[in-house]
């Protein structure tokens, strides 16, 4: 029940995550949606810590709360170089590597 | 690794407690292998250019040495107290016991671990304590240190000094390694160390063709018999199954080496020494090698490198005692070689005019002498006269350099004379050490050549020695050889110092660095004999006489055989002496009155024998001429393989070899056509075209995937992750 209700809104912050990394142009909003996908396996995290009644997932979420800083400061570094070469931040517009 | 402390020191006796110094003897040869490394990288650093460190490092190995000989000597003592009080009559075990021995003894001292294992044959590494390899440290030590003190003045301001104090590092470490060698395979190891060292050391003025000459000379003629220790050593291993230099002795004394296997080991070993201890007929690069610096001719090629092969006849004396059945014999080919040697060695010293070369060719006939005695079985009188001839001939030999280094010259003839009084510190050790050389008492090598005449046994004439045989012939090559040593030194002694200097300019005594090395070598030639008074010596306490036999002789150990030992004859010391008198006086006669009464510059009779007599002239050729040996090795042997076989061998490859190769060349290009068009051509390369094309289309269909949009790749991994998740659940 508790639990239940818990993964729920994980999966449906993932989901949202999901559509947003797919779908949206906006290099900042594919970051921001990165982060959602993130929140959402640490709210699992959480919820499954809670009902084993242990530490670790707390712990473990910390750990990723702190890697998706780091990761969401070099995505933004990198969106910030692209605005300035491009003057642009649309996604489908950085095809160079198109094979 | 692994240690295996392979002990042999309980040999039917407690013995007591072997000491620390014992048991780490491998550090003897360890500091001035370290030394060397330090000289060659950091010696130009040093103000002195590496020589402090070489004197400190070969100065530690004295005194680890010393220490080692005296643990040794009371370890002997200890033991032979032991029995002589009978505390240990039933001792634990009982192999002396077993062999019946009477007198027992103490074995040798063995510690060694694995060196490396090839299949099942582990072969070890170690180091064989015992009085022979304590007597050697001692030699080597004294005499290298005193070397490098002396050549700190000699080779001051030479070019490569740090270099020279390199080399005699590592071969005061080689030849250290060398003789506490535990197994064949260390001394092969040793043997070629030294033998390198002393191929540099007489190159060491390099730049000059005759010196660079005379150190390939040596190299070369050592290689002859290096290939006789190779195969030697060989043979050993696959008859005593092994390398450990006690297993081998012991597998030729109880014979279950066969008596043909050891002859013919003994043979190769005798090639090898008679290359490293200049014996006849491969003794030719001795002289040669006076090419390079005094110190080195004094540490190398008399005192030490030198005597390497005697040492390893002793040290492998089972073999050639069983090999060459020394023992109830008259004649056998050690005996002789050293025989022949020695007589050569002597003639030859009497024509030359380089002080240093008369010097070499009497190195050659005395280490003639050693290879004779042990040829007789007289080992204890070899190895005795071993240590005396270290001491004495490093003196006349740093005496020679001491002259050169005030005239700068070793001419004789042409630049010496007179020096008694312009050099009386050099003139007087030099003499100490010419009536130590001509053996007059009570000088060492009076000592230790009286022994070897004893040993072999030829005196039955007036009354008989005992001893392994009736070497009769070989009494009277060294009875001649007494005499000649006596003649030519005292032509030395009179050429150099008595008449009228030569030379240009004005003498001077050498530095203390040189005389006092001098003086202490002097000093061991006088006292080195009092070790081993003859028994029976009615001047001295008995418990004075024979002590070295006592220290060095392993006498009732299964690794030695059991030699017999000649009784010392009043009659033979006389005659001995008497013989050498006669050589110096002769010799006295013919210089110091005859010639000086020509003039006090003279040199020479100007009607001297040689020109009287056609038979003198012929003998005084063949002399100058080294016995012709030189002119056939270059001539004769060299020319022949340049001259006949070169052509043959020219014409062979030109018309034989040269058309199979030919033949084969064309043979192999037609081959080559058929290759080529038909598998290269068609097979390979249409392999190689056909996985070129094949990669080459699926790239073009899988190039499509990659379309740079992030956003589809993202989708493609999701896309995935949830198959793989679709997978995982259905699955699992």
């Amino acid at each position: 029940m508790y639990l239940n209700e818990m993964l729920l809104l994980g999966a449906v912050l993932f989901c949202i995550g999901v559509y947003g990394v797919l779908a949206r142009r906006n290099g900042v909003l594919v970051l921001m949606s990165i982060e959602l996908i993130l929140n959402a396996v640490n709210i699992n995290l959480v919820a499954f810590g809670a009902f084993h009644d242990t530490v670790q997932g707390q712990i473990f979420a910390l750990f990723v709360i702190t890697v998706a800083a780091a990761e969401v400061g070099i995505g933004l570094a990198i969106v910030l170089l692209l605005y300035r070469n491009r003057r642009s931040i649309d996604l489908d517009q950085v095809d160079l590597m198109k094979g | 690794m692994s240690v295996n402390i392979a002990a042999a020191e309980t040999a039917g006796k407690a013995v007591a407690a072997s000491g620390w110094f014992l048991e780490n003897a491998w550090l003897i040869w360890l500091f001035p292998a370290v030394s060397f490394l330090l000289i060659l990288l950091f010696g130009k650093r040093f103000p002195r250019g590496g020589s402090e460190i070489g004197i400190a490092a070969v100065g530690a190995s004295f005194v680890f040495g010393l220490l080692t000989a005296i643990q040794w000597i009371s370890k002997v003592e200890g033991a032979s107290r032991g029995e002589a009080e009978g505390e240990y009559a039933l001792g634990a075990g009982g192999l002396a016991a077993a062999e019946g021995e009477a007198s027992g003894g103490v074995s040798a001292l063995t510690r060694s671990i694995t060196w490396l294992t090839n299949g099942a044959e582990a072969i070890g590494a170690g180091i064989m304590i015992d009085g022979l390899a304590v007597m050697m440290i001692f030699v080597v030590t004294v005499v290298s240190l005193l070397v490098h003190i002396y050549s700190t003045d000699y080779v001051a301001g030479d070019r490569r000094y740090t270099h020279f104090f390199a080399f005699l590092s590592l071969f005061t470490a080689s030849m250290l390694f060398f003789v506490t060698a535990s197994t064949t395979i260390q001394m092969l190891v040793g043997w070629e160390l030294v033998g390198v060292c002393s191929f540099v050391l007489i190159g060491h003025w390099w730049e000059e063709k005759d010196n660079s000459d005379a150190a390939l000379k040596a190299f070369f003629t050592n290689r002859v018999g290096d290939m006789g220790i190779i195969i030697g050593v060989s043979i050993l291993f696959f008859g005593a199954g092994t390398f450990d230099v006690i297993g081998v002795n012991e597998a030729a004394i109880n014979g279950s080496m066969s008596h043909t296997v050891t002859l013919a080991a003994a043979l190769c070993l005798t090639a090898a020494v008679m290359s490293k201890s200049g014996q006849f007929f491969l003794h030719t690069w001795l002289p040669d090698a006076m090419a390079g610096p005094t110190p080195v001719s004094a540490l190398i090629h008399a005192a030490t490198m030198v005597v390497a092969g005697i040492f390893m006849v002793a040290r492998l004396y089972g073999v050639f005692f069983e090999g060459y059945s020394i023992g109830g014999s008259s004649i056998n080919l050690l005996a002789l070689i050293g025989g022949v040697t020695t007589l050569v060695g002597a003639t030859l010293a009497f024509v030359q005019n380089d002080i240093k070369r008369v010097l070499a060719y009497s190195t050659v006939s005395q280490l003639g002498y050693m290879l004779l005695a042990l040829g007789v079985g007289a080992w204890t009188a070899a190895l005795f006269h071993l240590f005396t001839h270290a001491f004495f001939k490093a003196c006349l030999f740093l005496g020679s350099g001491s002259v050169s280094h005030a005239v700068h010259s070793f001419d004789m003839k042409k630049d010496m004379g007179g020096l008694r009084k312009a050099m009386p510190h050099t003139y007087r050790t030099f003499m100490i050490g010419t009536v130590a050389l001509a053996g007059l008492p009570i000088l060492s090598g009076f000592w230790s050549k009286d022994e070897i005449l004893v040993g072999t046994g030829g005196w039955g004439l007036f009354g008989g020695t005992g001893g392994n045989g009736a070497y009769t012939v070989m009494l009277a090559m060294g009875m001649i050889t007494a005499a000649l040593t006596g003649a030519y030194m005292t032509r030395v002694v009179y050429l150099t110092f008595f008449g009228e200097f030569r030379g240009h300019g004005t003498p001077h005594e050498s530095g203390p660095r040189i005389t006092v090395p001098l003086w202490i070598l002097g000093g061991l030639a006088v006292v080195a004999g009092f070790i081993n008074f003859p028994a029976g010596f009615q001047l001295v306490p008995a418990s004075w006489e024979e002590k070295f036999l006592q220290w060095v002789e392993p006498v009732g150990v299964s690794y030695f055989p059991s030699i017999a030992h000649a009784t010392p004859s009043w009659t033979l010391a006389i005659a001995s002496v008497i013989v050498a008198l006669v050589g110096i006086g002769a010799a006295y006669y013919y210089y110091f009155v005859k010639v000086r009464a020509v003039g006090p510059a003279a040199t020479e009779l100007p009607d001297g024998p040689t020109s009287r007599s056609a038979v003198a002239r012929l003998g005084h050729r063949i002399l100058v001429n080294k016995y012709y040996l030189d002119w056939l090795y270059t001539t004769v042997i060299v020319g022949f393989i340049k001259g006949p076989l070169a052509k043959a061998a020219y014409w062979t490859n030109q018309n034989v070899i040269d058309r199979v190769v030919n033949e084969a060349g064309i043979r192999s290009v037609q081959a080559g056509n058929i290759v080529y068009h038909k598998v290269d051509q068609l097979v390979v390369d249409g392999i190689v075209n056909a996985t070129g094309k094949i990669s080459d289309s699926s790239g073009e269909e899988l190039r499509r995937i990659q379309t740079g949009k992030v956003q589809q790749y993202a989708a493609i991994m999701f896309a995935a992750a949830t198959i793989l998740a679709g997978i995982f659940i259905i699955v699992i």
